[in-house]
């Protein structure tokens, strides 16, 4: 820590610029000063494939709060598009660990928008962001990590399966292994199994290929279009997977897989977003359920405010002028869409702080009380 | 031109009354669907400037010449952050930015009552049952007697007297107005039940002393004693603004008040457009130019603050004449007028209630009396 950065975060400094946080004043002068807060500028953009939904390796600096990352783990990061509205969603590191301070790369797949509003972070960070944009960040966060070594060569056979942009938290493992390895190898056996569309979307195409012909103890394994994942043909690349250390990371629907061919075994750690929530329902419509998470309680959405559901299941949130203005019940909604009651307007982000007191569900919807 | 109250208001039927509440409905809609760029780049630009402001103010106690600008650029700074930006972020009028430094549950005034205390007693007692006497404690402020039908008592001979104290320790005034003391007087609430809330003062109170009245103050060095001085004077002159300001918001002639049966219909709750109706003539403006409105919060417009409490404040001047003209079609006055004229208005009724006497109309353009509705 240096001295600067001692004094930043100093009580004394914090005692002068209360009741503001010292990052308050800091970024008035320039966005990479920080006491306490994380955020980083763009120093790269590079397309990894295009297309449809094209890709994208976000080069990253980061102001000196941060604390470095672990290989596996994801950042919380935030954009102001247009300036105004704030959004934040989750993008998993895809270099290997950092430490304090120093640069890293997230990998972005551009997702199409669902409705005005949605999804417009990644399609921002792969199609507009340009070097120079300043991004919010939280501390690198997850339990998807490596728990082995690099740096100790082990005869543990590690196994990789990922699929599509699933690649990115996997790709951090692998480098992490063959950067801090010796002479630039694993020194372990590492079965690594990705699943793509096509050859063209191959994230970290040129890569892959390259880690397939070199001799670094990686087994790389490409499969793409109609070849899904099957517990059989898995069997025959490890037939002792089950007792394999395993991280998997993909779209939901072969996590689904995975998990299956697994069973029980404590062997398998996987990591899943939480994806744009799916617009099931429709506008307007009672259905679904709506769930409390904290408290467990779950029940059929009647079309009630929110806050009225909770108090019908017994719970008894904090509310104050059950009209809207007052800002005493503001929940955080995890999952689903909700509906302003008194101005129709519909919202589909995820983890999102509404009024519960003016909210209606639209669909399965999850709340944190 | 300053409008007063006469009998002038109308009453709304039902009809009439949902009726209204769809035009304010509608232009809250459309102040929603815009927000957007300016309002984030305008209230960004109030917080750089309070920042600005702040920093010069500290910095030019070093030089003793320069002690009246000092003071003057942190009063305008605390002025700043409270009014236009601490009142109206901790409104929720931000929240759509999703800037945590702009965000109601987060943000923390410099001002010694804690928001989480102030956020209660004003975004929810205040603004839910604005000017229902017996449930807005904002009348008066368990302090002072400002309103005919709030019971005299020969205490309220004090009443200029409190108010000026009221003035020159506003934030304190503030910080103490969820203590309710005066139930606690008359034995309506317990002690123990301002345990909590002593803590959270107690702790706040102490952060703003610790840099306002010794760690500013010390690092100057000798001028300890005139940095603590123009402290003390930059809180003062944010207390005695912001207590003019927002004794003209709901006390001047022509803001009226509500009994609770007044409000409810026949289901025993109150519509959505009797309360935009109770918003409109429980509220005042003040006139002005535009400097003035910043450094009030846009609390100068009550009327549309009261409507929309939880939209920008920057967005109330353009909708003040539509507003105004709605309120006209449907016969409500829409009281605002000059700031001498306003705070010689209220200045009129403090001295006033302090005797005893129950509301008798006065002819003349001079009538004080807020008219009570006829249920």
């Amino acid at each position: 820590m240096t001295i600067t950065q001692r004094l930043l975060g100093s009580r004394t400094l914090a005692a002068l610029t209360a009741p503001h946080s010292v990052d308050r004043y800091l970024e008035l002068v320039n966005p990479m000063w920080a006491a306490t807060e994380v955020r980083a500028r763009v120093v790269d953009i590079t397309r990894e494939t295009s297309g449809e939904h094209p890709v994208a390796t976000l080069t990253l600096q980061p102001t000196s709060t941060w604390r470095g990352h672990r290989a596996g783990q994801y950042v919380q990061v935030g954009v102001e598009i247009n300036g105004a509205r704030r959004t934040t969603r989750c993008f998993s590191i895809s270099s290997a660990e950092s430490d304090p301070g120093e640069r890293f790369t997230i990998t972005v797949r551009a997702h199409d928008e669902a409705k005005p509003g949605q999804q417009r972070v990644s399609r921002f960070l792969v199609r507009e962001a340009e070097p120079g944009q300043i991004l919010h960040l939280s501390q690198a966060q997850g339990d998807f990590t490596l728990t082995e070594s690099p740096a100790t060569p082990t005869n543990n056979h590690l196994l990789m399966i990922s699929g599509g942009s699933g690649i990115t938290p996997v790709m951090s493992q692998v480098r992490t292994l063959l950067r801090d390895g010796y002479d630039g190898k694993a020194n372990r056996k590492v079965t690594f199994l990705h699943y793509a569309r096509s050859e063209e979307d191959l994230i970290f195409a040129d890569e892959l290929r390259r880690l397939q012909f070199e001799d670094n103890h990686v087994d790389v394994h490409l499969k793409f279009g109609d070849e899904v994942f099957s517990a059989e043909s898995l069997a025959r690349l490890v037939p002792a997977y089950r007792d394999t250390d395993t991280w998997a990371c993909g779209p939901a629907p072969m996590m689904h897989l995975i998990h299956e061919a697994y069973g029980e075994s404590p062997r398998l750690r996987s990591e899943f977003f939480k994806l744009s929530t799916a617009v099931g329902a429709a506008s307007g419509s009672v259905e679904g359920d709506l769930s409390f998470t904290r408290s467990g309680a779950s029940a059929t959405n009647t079309g009630d405010s929110i806050l009225e559901q909770a108090e019908a299941q017994g719970l008894s949130p904090e509310f104050g002028c059950r009209m809207g203005i007052c800002f005493s019940c503001v929940s955080r909604k995890t999952e689903g869409t909700v509906r302003n009651v008194l101005t129709g307007e519909e919202s589909a982000l995820p983890d999102e702080d509404i009024r519960i007191c003016v909210s209606a569900p639209v669909g399965d919807c999850a709340v944190d009380l | 031109m300053t409008t007063r109250t006469t009998s002038t208001n109308a009453r709304l039927t039902p009809e009439q009354l949902e009726a209204f509440g769809n035009e304010m409905d509608a232009i809250r809609q459309r102040l929603i669907a815009d927000l957007g760029e300016e309002d984030a780049a305008y209230i960004r630009g109030i917080v750089k400037k309070q920042r600005q402001l702040e920093v010069a103010g500290r910095a030019l106690m070093y030089l003793p010449p320069a002690w009246p600008l000092a003071v003057a650029a942190l009063s305008v700074s605390k002025i700043l952050d409270n009014m236009e930006i601490g009142h109206n972020v901790m409104h929720g009028q931000y929240d759509w930015m999703g800037d945590p430094g702009l965000n109601s549950r987060m943000y923390e005034w410099d001002n010694v009552c804690p928001s989480e205390q102030w956020k209660y007693s004003h975004n929810y007692i205040h603004h839910t049952f604005t000017n229902i006497l017996g449930k807005d404690r904002d009348i008066g402020y368990g302090i002072l007697r400002m309103d005919e039908d709030q019971k005299w008592h020969p205490y309220y001979l004090g009443n200029p007297l409190y108010a000026f104290l009221l003035m020159v320790f506003f934030e304190w005034g503030v910080a103490m107005h969820d203590l309710e003391v005066e139930n606690i007087v008359k034995g309506t609430r317990k002690l123990e039940e301002n345990k909590a809330l002593h803590a959270g003062i107690m702790r706040k109170v102490r952060t703003q002393a610790l840099k306002d009245y010794l760690l500013f103050p010390a690092l100057t060095g000798p001028l300890f004693p005139l940095t603590f001085a123009g402290n003390a004077t930059a809180n003062l002159v944010r207390n005695i603004w912001a207590f003019n300001i927002i004794f003209c918001g709901h006390f001047p002639s022509g803001a009226e008040t509500f009994t609770e049966e007044e409000c409810q219909d026949q289901d025993g709750e109150e519509s959505r457009g009797h309360w935009y109706y109770r918003q409109v003539l429980g509220s005042a403006n003040i006139s002005g130019g535009k400097l003035f409105h910043i450094m009030s919060g846009n609390l100068s417009h009550q009327i549309e603050h009261h409507l929309f409490p939880d939209l920008p404040a920057r967005r109330y001047p353009e909708i003040a004449a539509e507003v105004r003209e709605i309120c006209g079609r449907y016969g409500l006055e829409y009281t605002t007028g000059p700031l001498h004229r306003q705070l010689g208005s209220v200045a009129k009724k403090i001295f006033r209630l302090a005797l005893p006497g129950k509301r008798a109309p006065r002819p003349g353009p001079e009538a004080e009396q807020p008219v009570t509705l006829a249920a």
